[in-house]
């Protein structure tokens, strides 16, 4: 059987959006989002809300190879959101990464272009743990001199591809850590340090 | 139930405010940056906030608490109308305070009272284009901000000085946010410009006739355009707030008969108030208990 969707569709998913609204406000900031949802493993109950909440017709979904082993989390995003499965990545607004560890390098994303950098995808990782007293350092818009993060588990490289995403700035993808219960982000115009 | 039934909450629907969510999300992204997004017909002509509403409604939550101003006033129409429209279609709380308010919608001012963190101001935009009157075609502005190419702006803001003496831009004075993008703050006074800069609060603007969403994330530097020599200044007044007695405050100059009578008083009402309502009386303050 499906498993259901938000139950208050219009506020459970407001709240989800002033989540990842403050989230990418505030890099560095842990922000609470309490997921009711029950979705198919091995999508997550944080990754379903925040797919439920913004992707629909006109935002296509990219899985992750673990999330697509499953026809059911392609039914149950393809029902409650009305939104594309992507075949490939670079057609994607919103990916979703149950696996972070094993999230494909940035660059098969879209980039945005120089004139519309908006065109480009957002990365929604699983994480388990996420943290905002040790870890990297960020600096930049949104943040009050400097602020920390640190997720796991996440790719071995992936100081260097937040470093080149950054680089390419105004383009570049836009990145959400979605932890059980709260989630980060890490927006490309934030620049990551060694902590 | 909402009080004006038959309206989805806060009026626009879903799809289009996931649409306008996910434009707000890339425009934090890119500070400084025009998303285009496909802006709706609202219950109100352009130029009376069509942007602003679209982006106040694509945030607001039963818990948010809004406060709309129009030229720093609460009492104005544009301001009545915004606020009672949201308290009909979304019944969320309104208030005048700006430290009570979660959500603040504006035309034109940035509150005298400090922002805070978790507070959202929300622009109305005429005109997104910082370069529009300089530059006519969206497709080569575009190229021009993809570029970074900003020499037509110097160029203005010196042909100004040329013929003035000095920057005679004083409102809608363009801004460069975060080393990047050059910005019109809309058209604000000048004034407020400093008050953009490593501001607390989240800033989002909606253009909707023009159909563009932009921001500036909190604590982010927003810098005014000026030249070494002729440094970026501010307006003053040369007197105080004529009913709160306010310093360094941006002054509205109110008519007060046919016979040449003035007076200036704070353009913020609601700073205005807070200081009446602690005390602080101004040289008009006497007469204005009155009127």
């Amino acid at each position: 059987m499906l498993a259901r969707g938000f139950s208050d569709p219009v506020h459970d998913a407001q709240g989800v959006f002033r989540a990842v609204m403050d989230a990418l406000a505030r890099p560095g900031t842990l922000q609470p989002l309490a997921a009711t949802l029950e979705p198919p493993a091995p999508l997550t109950p944080e990754l379903a809300a925040i797919a439920l909440a913004l992707a629909d017709a006109d935002a296509a979904l990219w899985l992750d190879e673990a999330l697509r082993h499953d026809p059911a989390v392609a039914d149950f995003l393809r029902f409650h959101t009305g939104a594309r499965i992507a075949d490939a990545p670079s057609e994607a607004a919103f990916a979703l990464v149950s696996d972070a560890a094993a999230c494909p390098d940035f660059a098969a994303f879209a980039q945005g272009t120089p004139a519309y950098p908006d065109r480009s995808a957002t990365l929604v990782l699983a994480v388990c743990d996420l943290s905002d007293v040790e870890g990297w350092r960020l600096d930049g818009p949104g943040i009050r001199e400097s602020a920390r993060l640190a997720a796991a588990p996440l790719p071995a490289d992936m100081l260097a591809r937040l470093a080149r995403n950054h680089a390419g700035f105004p383009q570049g993808i836009d990145l959400i850590l979605a932890a059980p219960g709260r989630l980060a982000a890490l927006p490309r115009s934030t620049r990551v340090q060694e902590g | 139930m909402n009080a004006a039934t038959g309206y989805n909450f806060a009026y626009l629907d879903e799809g289009t405010k996931r649409m306008i969510r996910r434009a707000i999300l890339k425009a934090i992204a890119i500070p400084g940056y025009q998303v285009p997004f496909a802006s709706r017909e609202m219950p109100m002509p352009y130029g009376w906030g069509t942007g602003g509403v679209q982006v106040t409604a694509a945030i607001l939550g039963r818990a948010d608490v809004l406060k709309v101003i129009d030229q720093g006033s609460d009492d104005t129409t544009n301001a009545v109308s915004i606020r009672a429209f949201f308290a009909r279609t979304a019944d969320v709380a309104v208030t005048t305070r700006t430290r009570e308010a979660t959500v603040i919608q504006t035309r034109h001012r940035i509150p005298e009272a400090p922002l805070s963190e978790g507070q959202v101001l929300v622009y109305q935009v005429p005109i997104p284009e910082p370069l529009r009157f300089l530059e006519p075609r969206e497709t080569e502005t575009r190229q021009l901000h993809a570029l970074a190419e900003y020499g037509l702006m110097h160029v203005k803001l010196y042909e100004d000085i040329a013929r003035h003496g000095h920057i005679a831009t004083t409102y809608a004075y363009p801004v460069e946010v975060a080393g990047r993008y050059v910005m019109d703050p809309s058209p604000t006074p000048k004034f407020d410009n400093p008050k953009m800069d490593d501001c607390p609060a989240l800033q989002l603007f909606g253009a909707g006739r023009e159909k563009r969403i932009y921001a500036v994330p909190p604590h982010t530097r927003v810098r005014s355009l000026d030249f070494e020599d002729h440094p970026f200044r501010v307006q003053s007044f040369d007197r105080p707030c004529a009913l709160c007695g306010a310093e360094g405050v941006y002054l509205d100059e109110v008519l007060l008969d046919d016979a040449g009578g003035r007076m200036f008083v704070c353009s913020d009402t609601d700073h205005c108030e807070e200081r009446r309502a602690d005390g602080h009386v101004g040289t008009g303050g006497m007469e204005a208990a009155h009127v």
